[in-house]
């Protein structure tokens, strides 16, 4: 009786554990069945939970509403779009196995995300090997669309099968380290990373464009994510002398980062990547946070007007976050793959070809618009063609931008 | 080396964090020879019982009055989910081969984490916790102690204190000795063994509420994934120190929390060294120094207190 009851106990307590960690990612994709509509799927693969979430969500609604507004707006007559969405916590075999269940979906023409670069690379196989179109709103390593030697100007294109709007840490690390010496005129930085693809990857860029410049690199540290605790690398900040800090990574250990090398005595801004531009960094930086800079990709989407209806669509939409940062990219990721179905169908007579899914690859590559963030289109890498960049800082408990422009070699 | 004073308070308070949570895991091992892998998330959820009694505290009121009262709302959150997981998760299951009690753990965990995400308000990312304000204490020249360092410094030897005395004085603690030394005999000499072992789980929640508070006060921010890492750390204290000896814990914890603190700070000073050094390698060295103890003191560095077990 004692193993019985043990039993049932065990199974009630592991059964609860699961169904409350599967509502995460079942939202409310239920659609209206609308009959003789062909549905057309757009995967969406995001962290939905976890520190991450806040722009996992973001994205997540942004490619819902450019699925909603597609379907109101009857932008491909007889297509009918839905989203599914899938939860990646930000962790490389989650995402492998988010696009093994996308690509088994024939409903499935494209897909949106991941936000993680490490992510991504983990997906890319299994989409190409489908020749299923993906669009990344937000990853920004440069080996995803150029291959593992970029850095030698070895250019080779990997996977034909994925894009994204976002432009690569190439860029926005050089821009960086342009803006860290030649406009705020720090000489002498610190360079933390997470050890990750993306963190890692941006700071070696920043410390190697920040050298060239003529700048100083005081010294270099790794922190490992999820860790909470600093103090001992803040304390080494502070001891080198350093007049600013540079960290490749994001924004829970930045964040923290940035407030412990302040609690260290250490007066000094942190600056960043994408990764940082989050309103979750300025909370989790605590008070003296003030002069923190980060970029971030594009120009600011409140200050485009091309950006008005998207904000006020999203608000409208009922969203319970905010688009966050990658919000405009994503809906404009999600609008490049309405774009591509609608010249796949209307070449095949108004209906979804029994290959459309190595049509809409063929017709993404074409693909030219003025999104949310700009002119989208996708270079021979497919890569964006866009190459905005922004320089934010913190003041007031927000993040203001204090330089856009577009990026020169 | 001028940072060495400041990299040994680091690694105090680190350490003492810790221990104050594994004082949790041992005291439960000591008593029922578990494992519980949950009380990572006890720690957490003291977090955000400290959080919900600040939030209900009227806005404006001074951390003096309210960080007692937020470690007496995070200690009745957190002692409410151990002893009610101590009655319906555990208790069915003594007796069991000591495999089920640790997946119920490992479920337990699991469940506990994925309730805050789903019905703590905006609990899907981190949360904000109010933060002291207000400069470090300048101790020497090269030493200043951050005042969320200093109250995890000053709480945690008091709040050790208070366990030894309540553990070798009062009447329940020697019946808790008794009851870690032998159940069944215990028993017969009319200890209620169910009320002890309840009080263990209670003791150990109750502390790690009060590293919870600790935990947010310095970080200004918990989150609903935050035992997990805390959790595994203070287990590694707890054995490292002797699992099942409460002063083990506290000595164990701060052995962890120096090897990390310093590892980043100096190992990759010594030549040849440069590579293995950093905040990247910390972890490694924590659990070099973990293998290293066991493999020469199997018991931890104190030992198990009881040592006469059959």
């Amino acid at each position: 009786m004692r193993h019985r009851s043990l039993l049932i106990l065990t199974t009630v307590v592991t059964t609860g554990a699961l169904t409350l960690s599967a509502c995460g990612s079942r939202d409310d994709d239920k659609g209206t069945d609308s009959g003789k509509k062909t549905t057309v799927v757009i995967g969406v693969d995001a962290p939905l939970t976890g520190s991450l979430s806040a722009l996992g969500q973001g994205i997540k609604n942004s490619v819902d509403l450019a699925a909603k507004t597609a379907n109101k707006n009857n932008e491909v007559p007889g297509v009918e779009f839905k989203i599914e969405a899938l939860d990646d916590q930000a962790v490389p075999a989650s995402g492998q196995a988010n696009a093994t269940k996308l690509v088994a979906n024939k409903d499935v023409l494209g897909a949106v995300g991941p936000l993680n670069s490490g992510v991504a690379q983990s997906m890319q196989s299994v989409f190409d090997k489908a020749t299923l179109a993906q669009v990344s709103p937000a990853n920004t390593n440069p080996a995803l669309t150029q291959g593992d030697k970029w850095g030698s100007g070895d250019k080779k294109r990997p996977f034909k099968t994925y894009f994204r709007t976002a432009t690569t840490d190439v860029i926005q690390g050089k821009f960086a380290a342009q803006y860290l010496y030649n406009d705020a005129k720090k000489k002498k930085v610190y360079v933390v990373d997470d050890k990750q693809t993306y963190g890692a990857g941006l700071a070696a860029i920043f410390s190697a464009e920040f050298k060239r410049l003529g700048g100083t690199i005081a010294g270099t540290d790794h922190v490992t994510v999820k860790e909470t605790d600093f103090s001992s690398t803040a304390d080494k900040v502070k001891a080198s002398g350093a007049d600013s800090v540079y960290f490749g990574g994001q924004y829970p250990e930045g964040g923290l980062l940035s407030d412990q090398v302040k609690k260290a005595g250490a007066k000094i801004p942190t600056m960043g990547g994408d990764g940082i531009y989050d309103p979750a960094f300025i909370k989790a930086s605590g008070e003296a946070n003030e002069g923190d800079l980060s970029t971030s990709v594009g120009y600011p989407v409140e200050k485009l007007p091309t950006a008005k209806k998207f904000i006020a669509d999203y608000q409208a939409g009922g969203y319970k976050d905010p688009y966050a940062a990658y919000g405009g990219y994503s809906y404009d990721a999600a609008w490049a793959l309405i774009q591509a179905v609608k010249t796949v169908v209307a070449a095949n007579d108004g209906k979804v070809p029994d290959d459309a899914r190595t049509k809409v690859v063929e017709a993404l590559a074409k693909v030219s618009f003025d999104g949310v963030t700009g002119k989208v289109a996708f270079d021979e890498f497919g890569d964006t063609t866009n190459k905005q960049l922004t320089v934010y800082s913190v003041k007031g408990n927000a993040w203001v931008d204090v330089k856009s422009a577009t990026f020169e070699d | 080396m001028n940072e060495l004073p400041q990299q040994l308070a680091n690694g105090l308070a680190l350490g003492a964090l810790y221990g104050l949570i594994a004082i949790g895991y041992t005291m439960v091992y000591g008593i029922v020879q578990l494992i519980n892998f949950a009380h990572g998330e006890i720690f957490m959820i003291g977090g955000f019982g400290a959080l919900t009694t600040y939030i209900l505290l009227p806005s404006g009121t001074s951390l003096l009055v309210a960080i007692p009262l937020m470690i007496v709302g995070g200690a009745i959150a957190s002692v409410a989910v151990a002893t009610a997981a101590e009655r319906f998760a555990y208790r069915p299951l003594r007796g069991a081969p000591r495999l089920a009690p640790l997946i119920t753990a490992i479920g337990l965990s699991i469940a506990l984490q994925q309730l805050i995400w789903g019905f703590y308000p905006e609990a899907k990312a981190a949360r904000s916790f109010p933060e002291f304000h207000g400069e470090s204490f300048k101790v020497l020249d090269n030493l200043a102690i951050q005042r969320a360092d200093a109250f995890v410094l000053i709480l945690a030897p008091l709040c050790m204190l208070a366990l030894g005395v309540f553990v070798s004085k009062s009447r329940s603690g020697r019946a808790m000795q008794a009851t870690a030394q032998d159940r069944d005999t215990a028993q017969l000499m009319g200890i209620n063994t169910d009320r002890i072992i309840v009080m263990a789980f209670a003791i150990g929640a109750a502390f790690a509420a009060v590293a919870a508070v600790a935990y947010g006060l310095d970080k200004g921010q918990i989150n609903f994934e935050m035992g997990f890492i805390l959790g595994l750390k203070a287990f590694t204290a707890a054995v490292l120190g002797g699992i099942g000896n409460i002063y083990g814990a506290m000595v164990g914890g701060v052995v962890l929390g120096l090897a990390e603190s310093l590892s980043i700070a100096y190992i990759e000073e010594i030549p040849g060294m440069q590579q293995l050094g950093g905040g990247a390698w910390s972890n490694v060295w924590a659990f070099v120094l973990l293998i290293v103890v066991l493999l020469v003191r199997p018991q931890g560095l104190l030992g198990e207190r009881v040592a006469d077990r059959a």
